[in-house]
């Protein structure tokens, strides 16, 4: 049951991103090129609803599964780290057209391409842990 | 039925998504793909050499089995819960991507040009589906998350560091659709 719940949460997140076609190259390019408002939709109304949970979360203080306080950590400090960093990952995001959430669900839909993206996504994730301590954060 | 096999609209979508991250705040843990990269480095035992890497990967577990649903999740949707008629997008869009060479999409979620079997003969493809990956891979760990944990998770939350990455996000995005990919295609 423990290892049960995330499998099933995982799978729902691999239907509706297949499903939605957020997982589609070309739903990435249509995003970067203004010419559709579906992948800003996904977007806005995933964080309104997460915004509205996580007030009610706090408001009511709301008790994790196992009955303990829910503390959702603040992202680590740093400033440089968020503008470089995503601007990387944006350029990679509009070349192959997937975050690192879909490049396994495609996977699983049967593109073996992806294949060379994940190895790719392993070599830049190790590269940074390469670099770490000569990059400004 | 016909609703399951359409294109499923951004409302509920977009409302899913933000049950998936809230249901992972419930377990006690949170929503954060990118992460999974990080640990998959961890399990080579790259950690007695790179610090960064030496975590105890069995603490997420649960984010790896996170990983097995969403690979069965698009094995499902794409083999069973799929029409021919899905991706659709913007004629504007098509005619630019046949002036580049790529096909239109006609249904299909991903460009033969990009992600056909056939690229593997092309040693300029495997280069950019490489190069590609690195990109996240590298971006992602440096900035922290990708566009779960930062665009979903953090924005939710308010945090500022991660509007300045969601920004981050869309500057490189337009960056590359705009000024790289017509150089590369």
């Amino acid at each position: 049951m423990n290892a049960l719940k995330y499998i099933v949460v995982g799978f729902v997140f691999g239907i509706v991103l297949t499903k939605s076609e957020a997982v589609s190259w070309y739903r990435i390019y249509e995003m970067f090129q203004f010419q559709s408002f579906h992948m800003y939709g996904i977007i806005m109304v995933a964080v309104v609803t997460g915004l509205i949970g996580i007030q009610i979360i706090k408001r009511i203080n709301v008790k994790d599964i196992k009955g303990l306080p829910i503390e959702i950590l603040d992202k680590e400090p740093g400033s440089a780290r968020f503008w470089i960093g995503g601007i990387c990952f944006g350029l990679g995001w509009a070349l192959v057209g997937a975050c690192p959430g879909p490049i396994f669900i495609l996977l699983g839909a049967g593109f073996l391409p992806m294949l060379l993206v994940l190895i790719g996504a392993l070599l830049g994730t190790f590269f940074y842990g390469l670099l770490r301590n000569k990059l400004p954060h | 039925m016909d609703i399951i096999f359409q294109t499923w609209p951004w409302y509920v979508s977009g409302f899913l998504i933000g049950m998936i991250m809230l249901c992972l705040i419930y377990f006690g843990k949170s929503f954060g793909m990118s992460t999974n990269l990080s640990t998959l480095c961890s399990m080579t035992g790259i950690g007695k050499k790179l610090s960064f890497f030496d975590v105890d990967w069995k603490t997420q577990r649960w984010n790896l089995l996170v990983v097995v649903g969403a690979i069965l999740g698009g094995f499902v949707a794409n083999h069973f819960l799929s029409d021919p008629s899905n991706v659709d997008i913007n004629p504007k869009t098509i005619t630019q991507l046949l002036q580049m060479g790529i096909d239109a999409p006609k249904g299909k979620l991903l460009p033969d040009a990009l992600f056909g079997n056939v690229i593997f003969e092309s040693p300029k493809m495997i280069f950019i589906l490489i190069l590609g990956g690195v990109l996240i891979g590298f971006g992602t760990r440096y900035a922290s998350g990708c566009t779960s944990g930062h665009a979903i998770s953090g924005l939710s939350n308010l945090q500022i560091k991660s509007l300045k990455a969601v920004v981050g996000f869309f500057i490189g995005g337009l960056i590359m659709t705009h000024f790289v990919l017509p150089l590369l295609f």
